[in-house]
């Protein structure tokens, strides 16, 4: 097991040294001369100049990267170019919510994807599947950002049970988990009826028929668990798609996060914080993928060997 | 005799080619393929789509920008079939023609992904050693981000508008396609019959045109119908967000967004636009299940 998390561990080092250094070359893919556009169309030549010593854009590309890369180990992120506040301070706040939205997003995505695909992978070619899986080819299909305006002009304009945005109880998270969670929860029903079905073939399966089991404990006991493998790595893989959809529910329920952040310092072409939060971002989904591959090396011995 | 043995010949070769005909992937294809009646309604719902992409903005009622005074926020009527919006432009005129821009940022973006993606996919799958090296930890790199954060990235170096998000959702396909396209590549590339092409003396340009990106179109064709589905809703999403289709173009997303200052008083504006991204989506995904299922070998009825 340890040469196992071992490997894993390596074979990230070589990903984050590419995407740093794709994060550090962003602002010199701007075309045109990057200093002048974050100075803005009417700034004077000596505004410009400023910019450019602030953003280091003076120096020799590489020695440009050490410092990047130097600030970035001492946890120096620059400062926001519209606030004139460190990066770290703008986005430490924002941090928290960001996490435990996508967070409840994926615990109810995780229940209803595994009942509905249980539900029709054990009444395949029934009513409850066709149900189940077109239920799940909609969700798939559905704009995050339209259901969610819908949800808000149902449950908080028309009928006021649920705020219409910002963050101030436990009731604010109701309406933007369940949007963001939707298009996960369909893609983990399909999964795990097509891994369901699958393991329901095998021989275990038929000798715990043989044995006279209950056809519930066969299901939730014996099949379920080994379908969840591959299950597994597919919701890890739906992080990804949690934290990229929470830049546009944020902006649907103005949402103090880091997505409703990053589209505003995009307008504003606030750098510093874009650079930031793609790295943070970034960090973040190769983690997860780590983690899941570690939880998949503990689920299925075999892998750990390979 | 003579005759006869090649008269047996053809006979045997005609049977043979019988049995070809019979088994045809084509033909196996189109006969599980029309089993889905979803999958065939949606195609021929898509190819509704595409006419009235190309007719939609000549036969409309009301012309994308043309006010009405006396109608403005009204609710869907005889008249404004889907209503008005607050500068009392006709809704429902508005996505017809907007039909044309998201099918267009769809199937362009898709296809020069798809494009890209193949090329980078067999070079990789096919030359291997460092080249596939490269080319994959490159691949690795660009979907260490998720995939709307790389366009919207993309976009702030770019700047905002739709051909810039057409670039954009381009760039965030080409590693899934090549890791896809590699994948199938390998595969196809240790069968039986392209060692013996290869051991004939076969030049790479030939065995790759004529083999391997054959054996690889199932593959692609099924994520590229997929893909057209996401390609859509992000291109919709980055409108919404105001880093699109900038107004007043007909952009669903762009309409969408628009709507949303009054979603109080008037939320067919939101409604409707939102339906058709819908509906268009939907049609996209269902038909790809269904390219796929007729597709898998491994799927019987």
């Amino acid at each position: 097991m340890f040469r196992f998390v071992a490997k894993r561990l390596l074979e990230i080092i070589p990903i984050l040294f590419l995407v740093t250094i794709l994060i550090f070359l962003f602002v010199h893919l701007i075309p045109g001369d990057p200093a002048r556009l974050v100075a803005g169309t009417d700034a004077t030549i000596e505004d410009v100049e400023v910019v450019r010593k602030e953003l280091g854009l003076d120096k020799p590309l590489h020695i440009q990267y050490f410092t990047y890369m130097g600030n970035l180990l001492q946890g120096d992120f620059g400062t926001s170019l519209k606030t004139k506040r460190p990066v770290i301070e703008e986005i430490g706040s924002r941090f928290m919510p960001t996490f435990w939205l996508t967070f409840w997003s994926m615990v109810w995505a995780v229940i209803v994807g595994l009942l509905i695909g249980a539900i029709s992978a054990t009444k395949r070619n029934k009513w409850q599947d066709y149900l189940g899986m077109f239920g799940a080819v909609s969700g798939l299909s559905l704009p995050s950002f339209w259901l969610g305006l819908m949800l808000i002009q149902l449950f908080a304009v028309t009928l006021g049970w649920l705020p219409t945005g910002g963050l101030d109880s436990w009731k604010s998270y109701i309406l933007p988990a369940f949007t963001l969670g939707t298009g996960v929860a369909a893609v983990i029903a399909r999964f795990t009826r097509s891994s369901l079905m699958d393991v329901l073939k095998e021989d275990y399966i038929r000798t715990g028929r043989s044995k006279g089991l209950t056809e519930r404990k066969i299901v939730w006991g014996h099949g379920l668990r080994n379908a969840m493998i591959p299950v597994v790595t597919m919701t890890g893989l739906q992080f990804g798609f949690l934290l990229g959809g929470s830049v546009v529910i944020e902006t649907v329920f103005s949402w103090p996060g880091l997505g409703k952040l990053l589209i505003d310092s995009v307008s504003y072409r606030d750098y510093p914080i874009i650079q930031t939060e793609m790295l943070l971002f970034a960090v973040e989904f190769i983690l997860i993928n780590l983690v899941v591959d570690l939880l998949y090396g503990i689920l299925n011995p075999q892998i750990r060997y390979e | 005799m003579k005759e006869l043995h090649l008269n047996k010949r053809e006979e045997y070769m005609n049977l043979s080619l019988e049995i070809i005909k019979v088994k045809s992937p084509i033909s196996e294809f189109w006969r599980k393929f029309k089993k889905q009646k979803l999958a065939l309604f949606s195609f021929f719902f898509i190819l509704f789509l595409i006419v009235l992409s190309i007719i939609g903005p000549y036969i409309v009622p009301y012309g994308t920008t043309e006010p009405d005074y006396k109608n403005i926020l009204s609710g869907p009527s005889v008249k404004h079939w889907a209503g008005t919006d607050a500068y009392g432009r006709d809704i429902f005129s508005r996505i017809i023609a907007g039909t044309q821009i998201s099918l267009f940022v769809g199937l362009v973006s898709v296809l020069l992904g798809a494009v890209g993606g193949t090329i980078l996919g067999i070079i990789s799958g096919y030359y291997g050693k460092w080249v596939d090296r490269v080319i994959m930890r490159i691949c690795d790199v660009l979907l260490a981000f998720p995939g709307i954060l790389l366009a919207i990235g993309i976009i702030a170096i770019l700047g905002p508008g739709l051909g810039n998000v057409v670039i954009a959702v381009a760039i965030f396909s080409i590693p899934i396609f090549a890791r896809i396209v590699r994948s199938s590549t390998l595969s196809v590339k240790s069968t039986l019959y392209v060692e013996a092409t290869k051991s004939v003396g076969a030049k790479h340009k030939r065995i790759i045109w004529k083999h391997i990106f054959p054996g690889t179109v199932s593959s692609i064709i099924v994520y590229f119908t997929m893909r057209i589905g996401t390609a859509i809703l992000t291109a919709a999403s980055l409108s919404f967000l105001g880093l699109g289709a900038q107004p007043p173009s007909p952009e669903w997303g762009a309409m969408l967004s628009g709507g949303r200052d009054y979603l109080n008083t008037a939320p067919h504006v939101t409604f409707f636009p939102g339906m058709a991204i819908f509906v268009t989506v939907l049609a996209f995904n269902l038909l790809g299940d269904g390219l796929r299922d007729a597709l898998d070998p491994k799927i019987e009825e």
